[in-house]
């Protein structure tokens, strides 16, 4: 799914690489904090070279392989509140409020 | 320990606004009464915020709102004249929702030529007119002339879209928002159009949660954890003041000092925020806006970080130093529930790292309206107990008296009104 130099991160993408957020955010409610931190140790030592590649490209103009590597970006950044703050997937004492995104930029 | 930001010539912004001092209630909040009194005495009275027109980019553009607190659903459509219209959601032949698709109660929005109703095919055009009767000839002396859409007052300022339910409105849109507002005609909206939206029920009143955005002094206790340790710690000992506060006829408005957050130790900041140069304040490289129009950051404050204006009654247009903003919308459902939406506005990324940047300020906001949101239905379900009826407010929070006073006004002067 992911550019070839990106091979390393191929094992996440199937989970991670999702068109929306509100996919995005319910994986992270799915899977375990465990699970999210591994994402996390493999993606984010990746991301400076992943936007070095994908700013070779007009944002409108992605391949999709890039586009797939461009949804991990944004799922290491839904994962990065979990791992980097709270400790737990859901954000503390917020019972069972969610936010639903009902619009987003695409890509 | 005195305040950081010098305070108006009558001690307090709260005396300064000719505010009581005094403890208040909010009995406002937990009435299904009242709630029944807010609607007539408000909501069908005010110009209400119901969308932008980046929503209608064409001719033939339409989306539907559900409009519970005023007991309606609208659809608001861009005509091929240009012009954005507004009506009530109703087939004038047998009442039917004339505008919805799969499920009747859920909003949706494209594009079409004409209206058609999906239970006799009663037609109306982009304006409103009705121009095709199944069958006409069966009727009794029907001209449909006198069966077009019925209208909704509906006026456009700097893109936003508003409409008034009032047969005839009390004020021209213009004259409602009033100086302090329109003073930000210029801000470039138009070019802010990169939209990330979301959208929660909230089991708690809609002042209750606009009060919880109308201050910061809850900022360094209820948001500490989303900061690293040495920030909080910084924030906790310091607490928060905002330098400068306004109130213009119904409407409000807090500006804060500004935070340059990328460059502070390290240590004060997230990984990810360094990762993506985004976080709560926005994208750290600033878009290039140009000269500002006067009405924002009309107290002069520098540096600057960001103007909250509360549009009367359940509307917020925040505009960051960063060069972005935020809106915030709140419409009731019931005397203790209402469905929030935020909305969250850039300037379209014109490359890869704009938009990462922009998607972690994104996720940011959500986070942080997900502590906020929560600690309001845990504030309306023991403010409704009723075993406490008074509660302080300190001068850091004058803007929740002025939206409860107003309220209480605007209720109280309407004709009709019990006395």
């Amino acid at each position: 799914m992911l550019p070839a130099q990106f091979a390393d991160l191929e094992p996440f993408a199937a989970t991670w690489s999702l068109r929306t957020e509100r996919e995005r955010y319910a994986t992270r409610l799915n899977v375990g904090i465990q699970e999210m931190r591994a994402f996390y140790d493999a993606v984010t030592p990746r991301a400076e070279e992943a936007m070095t590649y994908l700013e070779q490209f007009p944002l409108d103009e992605l391949p999709e392989d890039a586009v797939n590597l461009l949804h991990l970006l944004y799922s290491m950044i839904e994962v990065s509140f979990p791992v980097e703050v709270w400790h737990q997937p859901r954000v503390p004492d917020s019972g069972s409020a969610a936010f639903d995104s009902f619009t987003e930029p695409r890509p | 320990m005195s305040p950081r930001y010098p305070k108006p010539p009558e001690g307090s912004w709260t005396e300064h606004f000719g505010l009581d001092t005094g403890p208040v209630s909010y009995a406002d909040s937990v009435s299904p009464s009242f709630y029944e009194r807010e609607r007539d005495a408000i909501f069908k009275r005010a110009w209400l915020n119901v969308g932008r027109v980046e929503q209608l980019p064409r001719g033939g553009s339409y989306f539907t709102r559900e409009l519970a607190v005023l007991n309606t659903s609208i659809v608001v459509v861009r005509g091929m004249d240009d012009e954005v219209r507004a009506f009530h959601n109703v087939c004038r032949h047998r009442g039917n929702k004339l505008v919805w698709n799969e499920s009747p109660e859920e909003e949706t929005q494209g594009f079409c030529r004409q209206f058609t109703c999906k239970y006799h095919a009663w037609r109306y055009d982009l304006e409103g007119n009705c121009t095709f009767v199944q069958q006409e000839d069966e009727f009794f002396d029907l001209d449909k002339a006198d069966y077009g859409l019925t209208r909704l007052h509906c006026e456009v300022w700097e893109g936003f879209v508003f409409v008034c339910a009032a047969p005839e409105p009390e004020w021209s849109l213009r004259e409602f928002l009033g100086p302090m507002i329109t003073a930000l005609e210029g801000y470039p909206f138009d070019r802010l159009t990169s939209r990330f939206g979301y959208r929660t029920e909230v089991r708690a009143n809609w002042k209750l949660f606009m009060d919880a955005f109308a201050e910061f002094y809850h900022a360094p206790v209820l948001h500490s954890k989303q900061s690293p340790d040495k920030y909080a710690a910084a924030a906790r000992e310091a607490g928060y003041e905002a330098p400068y506060y306004a109130v213009e006829g119904p409407h409000r408005l807090v500006s804060t000092s500004g935070v340059r957050f990328w460059e502070m130790d390290p240590s004060s900041l997230k990984p990810m925020e360094v990762l993506t140069r985004g976080g709560l304040f926005g994208p750290w490289d600033k878009p290039d806006l140009g000269e500002l129009p006067a009405g924002v950051n009309p107290g002069e404050c520098k540096p600057w970080g960001l103007d909250s204006f509360q549009l009367f009654p359940n509307f917020v247009i925040l505009i960051w130093g960063q060069g972005w903003y935020l809106t915030y919308h709140y419409w009731p459902t019931s005397y203790n529930t209402h469905i929030f939406e935020g909305s969250v506005y850039f300037s379209p990324a014109t490359n890869v790292r704009e938009r990462i940047a922009q998607e972690m300020s994104a996720v940011t906001f959500k986070e942080f309206a997900l502590q906020d949101a929560n600690t309001l239905e845990a504030t309306q379900l023991m403010v409704e107990s009723g075993y406490v009826e008074r509660f302080p407010l300190n001068d850091q929070e004058v803007l929740l008296r002025h939206l409860h006073k107003v309220v209480g006004d605007w209720v109280d002067q309407h004709a009709g009104a019990p006395a």
